[in-house]
């Protein structure tokens, strides 16, 4: 059935292109919120599932995209083994093709990686309606430019993702929470000190006067890092889990959500709104309607960018505006790969029209 | 092009870099020229039209504009310390060497990223921020010399890469001056960027998308213990079973490294170090961490080695021995030279499983060409290293052994791995692209570049081979059919 589904698929990109007929392309649907809003008829990948190859003492995992990220982990978890990067789902009927094109990770980035530090090879059908395959099944690979990784946070809009190479990681050991109640600038530089201890932390987290520190390890290294940082051990429940489903009662859905990437070691953003603050800075919540173009301004000085995560009010774009040269970029990728402008259009930016030099 | 034009074209060249303001040195004779004919893949040797050194990011974008303006190639070069030829100068083109630029702009200890120049070496950064109880990871063989910038050209790897990774994994952020002469600024100080990968995509370009003026390196905890094994076995199956353990055992070992036979007897012969008679494979394991997790996996790691078949297990006891197990393993391209004075370093990737397989392969090759091979590897990655032995001095010999390599590195394709795992494609490895890759996937590539750099003027002829030369060489596409080394399992 794979041949015979690529081939269909391969025919039906080339017959949208040569129409210029947008295509959506979905696996679950379980992050249609997330991005710009789409257009186009769908293109439903959950028909193309399976794992294709596992190998767990090679580290490595060969899956169809529309396999469901569920049962994904499910298969590792037999052989005690993970996504390091911990994708959230937001449903049941999250596939791996779609947390690879979101490139979202979770809790454990800041101390593993992230969904593309662990992607080691696509298979893709281009716009143009080609079936093409970049990087590998092995784990250091430097041949070609890193296509794969391209791929992953793309939204879809360079190519539909058919498979998917993952390094994987053995599973922890032992697993254990701390708590530590502090204010939100000592939690943050606290989280950063710990990470150039050789610490096991594995996720941060801070929200109302509240730190909680995840470590991940060996059991030994568990216990010996929870007596050099001190702290309340905690059952953290569901906790860790509910943070990256966004099941917590802070992501309440009657607001607007933003996520706000700055180095975790940026001061304070005000917002005048309370922030739940993960990966030890790097990221902080405020679910509020704020004004899109002072926020951004702000975070932009401490070197970041802001998301429109979740919000009806599109208007004044998801993603962080791009500065010119870098969207001069986008938009020629974007004609590399899709020159007709068919896939996921204007599901990341504007890019469906090439500009040539700014200079 | 013809000598007249040609002349003319260096000559405007020469004017218009020299009019670049604030100045910069401009190499034009051909004394000065020399030193820069080629880079560690000597075989090669091309003199530069030119060659100009800028002392920062606004000079550089002023050269590749007036490069750009008189569709003058731009070759970038940081120490020059690449082995698949990468930063070959091109006769006609100027040689952008940036090994003036090599401050390190700023470190900050609680963010753990240190800033710097192309030009900085890769060990400065290490012993630069040492004293915070930080590193940087990626510590390719030629670290003590090549720079931050070659680094990110040919997102490099090292002895380290199964725990820490390659050169894209410890990056924060790395401005480039694409051919338009505009400043790329990809990734940033927190953990993602809005928008494509293009941190991923000039990782590993090799110089064609860009010329590297910054870069963000992200720093490490130093391990608070380090422990390293080294274990004899019988036979190389043996010895890769115990790696595959080891691996299933949920340890990931900072290095784990192989060594064959042939490597063993000249490491002996050239430094003593009293190797168990007759074992045909070495295995040198360290495992690292805070002081309990280290200690774990020591126990765990000993106790497999042993369970696989190993014949004598040395752990070292102190930092003076941990460098005595190290120096087999470091000295072993020195200790290979004994055997004939050259030697051609292939660079594959396969499936760890293949290993045996892969192994007795080269050994018949081998033998098929009457030349020598002795393998060295990162076997936990299983980036493998063979080093094909001839004499430069013998005809034809060179050009046996780069036959030898290629069909290796078709064994490695064949198995489902890579043509290269760390070395990067330069001009070496042209051809084997094109059997790794099929034309639509080869003309991805140029369009990626194109994006970058719409006339090609940054290092043309390297990384990606034409369609047309991939024809002439009658281009051997394993996912046609025609599936060489039939006898070898591959997946």
């Amino acid at each position: 059935m794979d041949s015979t589904f690529i081939a269909e698929l391969c025919e039906r990109v080339r017959d949208h292109s040569a129409r210029k007929a947008p295509l959506c392309i979905r696996g679950g649907g379980s992050k249609d919120f997330y991005g710009e809003d789409f257009r186009g008829e769908a293109l439903d990948m959950a028909a193309y599932s399976g794992i294709v190859a596992y190998e767990p003492k090679e580290l490595v995992v060969t899956v169809r995209a529309g396999t469901r990220l569920a049962e994904l982990e499910d298969v590792l978890l037999a052989e005690r083994q993970m996504l390091a990067f911990e994708p959230p789902h937001f449903g049941d009927a999250a596939t791996i093709g779609g947390a690879v094109a979101a490139g979202l990770s979770g809790p454990r980035r800041p101390y593993a990686g992230s969904a593309r530090d662990f992607v080691l090879g696509t298979r893709i059908v281009n716009g143009k309606g080609e079936d093409l395959s970049f990087g590998g099944r092995v784990i250091k690979n430097v041949a070609g430019y890193d296509v794969s990784r391209l791929m992953t946070g793309a939204l879809g809009t360079l190519g539909v993702i058919t498979e998917i190479s993952f390094k994987v990681l053995p599973r922890p050991a032992l697993e254990s929470t701390l708590a530590f109640e502090m204010g939100e600038e000592e939690a943050t530089t606290q989280a950063n000190r710990w990470a150039g201890l050789p610490l096991p932390v594995s996720a941060t987290a801070w929200q109302e006067g509240r730190l909680r520190v995840r470590l991940s390890g060996a059991a030994t290294a568990v216990q010996a890092a929870k007596a050099k940082m001190g702290g309340e051990e905690i059952d953290a429940g569901g906790y860790w889990a509910d943070l990256r489903e966004q099941r917590l009662a802070f992501f309440s859905e009657a607001q607007p959500l933003w996520r706000l990437s700055v180095p975790q070691t940026a001061a304070p953003i005000p917002t005048g709104h309370a922030q739940l603050i993960e990966w030890g800075g790097g990221v902080r919540w405020v679910s509020a309607a704020l004004d899109p173009g002072a926020l951004r301004a702000s975070v932009e000085r401490a070197g970041g960018h802001a998301t429109l995560f979740r919000g009806a009010d599109k208007s004044a774009g998801v993603f962080h505006p791009l500065k010119p040269a870098l969207l001069k970029i986008h938009r020629r990728l974007k004609d590399a790969f899709d020159p007709s402008g068919i896939l996921n259009p204007g599901r990341m930016y504007d890019l469906e029209k090439v500009v040539s030099g700014t200079t | 092009m013809n000598a007249l034009a040609q002349a003319d074209v260096r000559s405007r060249t020469l004017d218009a870099l020299v009019a670049i303001r604030p100045r910069m040195t401009v190499i034009a004779d051909d004394e000065g020229l020399k030193p820069f004919e080629t880079d560690a893949y000597i075989a090669h040797r091309e003199t530069p039209m030119l060659a100009v050194l800028p002392d920062d990011e606004e000079q550089v974008r002023a050269i590749v504009k007036a490069c750009r303006s008189l569709g003058v190639p731009v070759v970038s070069r940081g120490a020059g310390t690449g082995i698949s030829g990468g930063a070959i100068p091109h006769p006609e083109g100027v040689l952008l060497v940036l090994s003036k630029m090599k401050r390190i702009e700023g470190v900050d200890a609680l963010a753990r990223t240190a800033t710097v120049q192309p030009g900085v070496r890769n060990l400065l950064v290490s012993e630069t921020v040492a004293h915070l109880g930080l590193f940087y990871a990626p510590d390719p063989s030629s670290q003590s010399i090549c720079s931050i910038g070659g680094n990110v050209a040919e997102n490099s790897g090292g002895v380290h890469c199964l725990k820490y990774g390659l050169t894209t994994h410890n990056l924060m952020a790395v401005r480039a001056v694409d051919a338009d002469g505009d400043v790329i600024e990809a990734g940033g100080l927190a953990l993602d960027a809005p928008g494509y990968d293009l941190l991923a995509l000039l990782t590993g370009s090799e110089g064609n998308l860009g010329v590297i003026t910054r870069v963000t390196v992200r720093l490490l905890a130093l391990p608070q213990r380090t422990e390293t094994l080294l274990a004899a076995f019988p036979s190389v199956r043996a010895a890769a079973e115990a790696v595959g353990e080891i691996i299933g055992a949920g340890i990931i070992p900072a290095a784990l490294e192989m060594m064959d036979r042939i490597v063993i007897e000249a490491c002996e012969r050239f430094m003593a170090m009293g190797f168990p008679a007759g074992a045909e494979a070495l295995l040198l394991a360290e495992v690292d961490g805070g002081t309990e997790e280290a200690g774990e996996a020591l126990a765990a790691v000993r106790s497999i080695l042993e369970r696989c078949g190993a014949s004598e297990v040395r752990v070292a006891a102190t930092a003076a021995e941990r460098d005595r197990l190290w120096k087999a393993r470091k000295g072993a391209f020195t200790a290979l030279a004994t055997i004939l004075p050259d030697y051609y370093t292939i660079d594959g990737t396969i499936p760890r499983r293949c290993l045996p397989d892969v192994l007795d392969e080269i050994a018949r090759l081998s033998a098929e060409y009457g030349m020598t091979v002795g393998n060295v590897f990162h076997a936990g990655d299983g980036n493998i290293h063979p080093c094909i032995f001839y004499d430069a001095n013998k005809p034809g010999e060179l050009e046996r052994s780069e036959e030898f390599g290629g069909r290796i590195l078709e064994l490695c394709v064949a198995v489902g791995g890579t043509i290269t795992g760390e070395h990067g494609v330069g001009i070496e490895k042209l051809r084997q692209m094109c059997v790794q890759f099929r034309a639509p996937e080869l003309a991805a590539f140029h369009d990626v570049k194109r994006a970058f750099d719409p006339d090609g003027i940054l290092n043309p002829g390297k990384a990606v081979p034409t369609l047309k030369r991939c024809a002439e060489w009658g281009g051997m596409h394993v996912r046609a059919g025609r599936i060489p080394h039939a006898g070898i399992p591959r997946f």
